[in-house]
């Protein structure tokens, strides 16, 4: 159903459908996550990838076009290129560990050592929460900070559109220089 | 070279789909023209990423790394890797916050240009930079 979703988000050319195909994409990875047993992830994804996405990407769609045009562009190039990156990475999955396997290099390095400290380092009950909050708290600083400055950009970016908006100047002024 | 079994197979069938979902993603962001086609071809790539990460931290016949809340943790309850999931969900927080901007950018771009399509706005870059070129000739009185 996933890769369905993707194959209609590349078929249709209007651009309210695409937008909605990617909240649908973002629902369907979110109940992986919950069969993944990542139900933290499965919470952020629905409610950041499949709502505030989806609204900021209709939000640009109210300000701009909602119809694609047709690419005058031949489609094979992209695809031998795409071919070739996906056979080097399905070359590369080869010597992966296979699925759920308990003896994977993932398991066996430090997080054996997460779950056995953060019951009586931590005390709380989640463990994701006991290493994104405690053991990784300046990774989440990081995150922050990086959130903050993409919201300072944002808010730069709308705000001189709306200034001119006021001042009564169209903004196409370089449209077909 | 690992031989091909079908314990093989069944074992990295979930790394192959998420590579293909990846491609997917790539396609659109390479093959499209429109800005915003383009953004959620990025999403779309970045997903899948997240999938791959999950399912790395997946262990058969584990449970969501949550323990019960008197904390008598049962030794034999296998739990799956937590530290995918950390890094996953600081890594959607930051695609969010990507995401937003770029699509700023596009707003921005549409303002200024009138268009999002990426050939157009090459054609109108196009006769800018002529524009300046003869601009800067005639400035230099016919010598550059």
């Amino acid at each position: 159903m996933l890769v369905m979703t993707a194959l209609a988000i590349v078929r249709t050319r209007r651009l309210f459908a695409t937008a909605m195909l990617s909240g649908v994409f973002s629902l369907l990875s979110a109940q992986l996550f919950v069969v993944l047993d990542a139900v933290d992830v499965a919470f952020t994804e629905a409610a950041v990838g499949a709502g505030i996405s989806t609204v900021l990407m209709l939000g640009t769609l109210a300000l701009t076009g909602r119809v694609e045009k047709r690419s005058t562009h031949s489609p094979f190039l992209p695809l031998l290129v795409v071919g070739m990156t996906g056979a080097v990475l399905i070359y590369g999955t080869l010597d992966m560990p296979n699925f759920g396997a308990a003896d994977a290099p993932a398991q066996t390095h430090v997080s054996p050592d997460y779950l056995e400290r953060s019951p009586h380092e931590i005390g709380v009950p989640n463990v994701v929460t006991a290493v994104l909050a405690s053991y990784r708290g300046f990774d989440t600083l990081g995150e922050t900070a990086v959130v903050f400055t993409a919201g300072i950009g944002v808010l730069f970016l709308i705000s001189a559109l709306r200034r001119r908006r006021e001042t009564g100047d169209s903004g196409n002024d370089r449209k077909g220089a | 070279m690992a031989a091909f079994t079908l314990e093989f197979i069944v074992g990295h069938v979930n790394y192959w789909l998420f590579t293909v979902l990846m491609m997917t993603g790539l396609y659109i962001v390479v093959a499209k023209g429109n800005l915003v086609k383009k953004i959620v071809g990025l999403n779309v790539f970045q997903t899948s990423v997240f999938m791959l990460y999950i399912s790395m931290g997946k262990v058969t016949g584990g449970t969501a790394p949550i323990f019960p809340t008197d904390m008598q943790i049962d030794p034999d309850t296998v739990y799956s890797n937590p530290l995918p999931h950390v890094l996953i969900l600081t890594a959607i927080v930051v695609g969010v916050a990507t995401t937003s901007l770029g699509l700023a950018l596009i707003v921005r771009i549409q303002e200024q240009f009138g268009t999002i399509e990426e050939d157009e706005l090459l054609e109108i870059e196009k006769a800018m930079a002529a524009e300046d070129t003869r601009l800067h000739g005639e400035a230099m009185g016919g010598l550059a």
